[in-house]
């Protein structure tokens, strides 16, 4: 139950507890709120009066009548207006005055509320206000949502981006400064060290430009025929110079499948991505099995490795940006944490779901499914 | 500097700064024990007391400069202890939007940027551990 506070301005007793007793026992609901509306009246018999309570309250909902002893409506009116509150104004209207309508509707009240009014009337105006207030309320959170949820991104990226600059200009300076002496040969693991975190920013860059696109271009651009076996043996290539410096053997399963429909730049993604984890987290000596499978309704892919593995609270974050799993295992694995939010909005676009299985020490499948359906829409052209 | 070493405890997962921060620290005369983890720091604060410690903010959790600061005041309250962050101040990202209830148990003495130049860390430590 949440309750909104009614505050009503009327000079008249009678309308004042009217309104008092109609809404005692009112209730509003709606399938899409997730609690009942009840509602506490506040009475006020002049503009003056209304104001000092419009300071001290923050009523969610006015009812105000024009006519009133000292200012008049409207005057409390543009007074809410200017001082920005957030809160929904009926006018109460005794006599239907054209200028009032026009000049209150223009200072924002979004309702009038015949006098005298049936209790039925009354009802069905404060329903329509709460719905509105509602809405305006959620809109605004999940505006305030999505603002933060940028901001955060660009705070964890500035941090991402700067550790190894930090890290590499304070080798640099150490040579600069000629702290381990004047042999080069001493300065070879801040060298080779700074090599390292330059090519690991150039792949945070290269995913967060990946990340960008998929962010952006939130539809299936150039499609075409591909094959699914192809493309998994193109990943496998590309990443094989690692996978034979790890010692890690490739089994492929693959089924007879028709072609799917999509842009090959997505599946590059999605391939490299998944397969360079398994290789990446991996252990030596270790293997990768990639499976390719059909239905009538489904197209299915799974990467499955025998690598260090995770907890099933590590398997629920690692789709968010920039998690990733800090631990002994993980010490001295680069990545950018993008990958995985990347693939995940990638399979998004055909409408698949990507899901994770994994076992600590046992390894590690990732499963993407993607509905034929979508795939034939695309293909013409839906 | 004194006749007596100070011992510093330095926790921070990022092994670059870790190795440069404490070469550092060490050329200027102090006895470093560095550590790449939360809980291996912990570890050394159940074991020993540090003179003053410098914990990076982001580790296992994204909170874990915080959690270190809390356990080694709350066992050695005279303890010094350094926050460094990489997290741009021009972001205007502080320490949680909801960090209301959080300072009022970091227990941090200075919040330091990372990437400052080692004379003046050396100077803040100095002046943290009053020689």
């Amino acid at each position: 139950m949440a309750q909104l506070k009614v505050l009503v301005v009327d000079d008249e007793p009678g309308i004042r507890s009217g309104v008092a007793r109609i809404l005692r026992n009112f209730h509003v609901t709606y399938p899409f709120m997730d609690e009942d509306y009840t509602y506490e009246v506040i009475e006020a018999a002049t503009g003056e009066e209304g104001i000092e309570i419009v300071d001290r309250e923050k009523p969610d909902i006015l009812l105000l009548d024009n006519k009133l002893p000292g200012i008049q409506g409207v005057e409390v009116l543009e007074y809410v207006k200017k001082k920005n509150y957030d809160i929904v104004v009926a006018m109460i209207t005794s006599y239907a005055s054209l200028d009032i309508a026009v000049k209150a509707h223009s200072d924002g009240a979004t309702d009038f509320i015949p006098k005298p009014f049936t209790p039925q009337e009354l009802k069905s105006s404060i329903e329509q206000i709460t719905k509105q207030q509602y809405l305006k309320r959620i809109t605004h959170k999940l505006k305030v949502e999505g603002k933060k949820v940028r901001f955060q991104f660009l705070s964890v990226l500035s941090h991402e981006l700067k550790a190894p600059l930090n890290a590499i200009e304070g080798y640099l300076r150490m040579m600069q400064e000629r702290q381990m002496g004047d042999n080069l040969n001493e300065y070879t693991s801040a060298i080779d060290r700074s090599l390292q975190r330059i090519h690991s920013m150039r792949t945070l860059i290269m995913d967060l430009l990946d990340f960008t696109k998929v962010n952006f271009e939130r539809q299936v651009e150039k499609a075409q025929e591909i094959d699914l076996k192809d493309m998994v043996s193109m990943a496998i290539v590309t990443v094989s110079p690692y996978a034979i410096h790890k010692d890690i053997q490739f089994v492929t399963d693959f089924k007879e499948c028709e072609k799917i429909w999509a842009d090959p730049n997505d599946f590059d993604i999605i391939l490299n991505n998944l397969i360079s984890n398994a290789v990446k987290y991996n252990r030596s000596g270790g293997k990768v099995i990639v499976t390719v499978d059909c239905n009538e309704n489904e197209f299915y892919l799974s990467v499955q490795d025998t690598g260090i593995g995770m907890s099933k609270e590590d398997c629920e974050m690692i789709f968010e940006e920039f998690s990733r799993i800090k631990n002994d295992k993980t010490r001295n694995i680069s990545g950018s944490g993008l990958g995985l939010s990347i693939v995940k909005k990638v399979v998004e676009l055909y409408h698949g779901v990507v899901n994770v299985e994994s076992e600590p020490d046992k390894g590690t499948t990732f499963t993407v499914i993607i509905p034929r359906i979508q795939v034939q829409n695309l293909k013409s052209g839906l | 500097m004194s006749s007596k070493v100070f011992t510093v405890l330095v926790a921070d997962d990022d092994p670059d700064y870790l190795y440069q921060v404490s070469f550092h620290l060490r050329k200027s005369g102090y006895e470093v024990i560095a550590v790449e983890s939360q809980t291996e720091a912990e570890q050394v604060i159940s074991k020993m007391r540090p003179d003053i410690a410098i914990f990076d903010l982001m580790m296992e959790s994204d909170d874990s400069g915080f959690i270190l600061c809390y356990k080694l005041k709350r066992k050695y309250p005279e303890v010094p202890v350094i926050l460094a962050t990489a997290v741009a101040r021009e972001t205007g990202l502080t320490f949680g939007l909801s960090s209301e209830q959080e300072r009022d148990w970091i227990r941090a003495d200075l919040y330091l940027e990372k990437g400052v130049r080692p004379e003046q860390l050396d100077q803040e430590i100095k002046k943290l551990l009053k020689v």
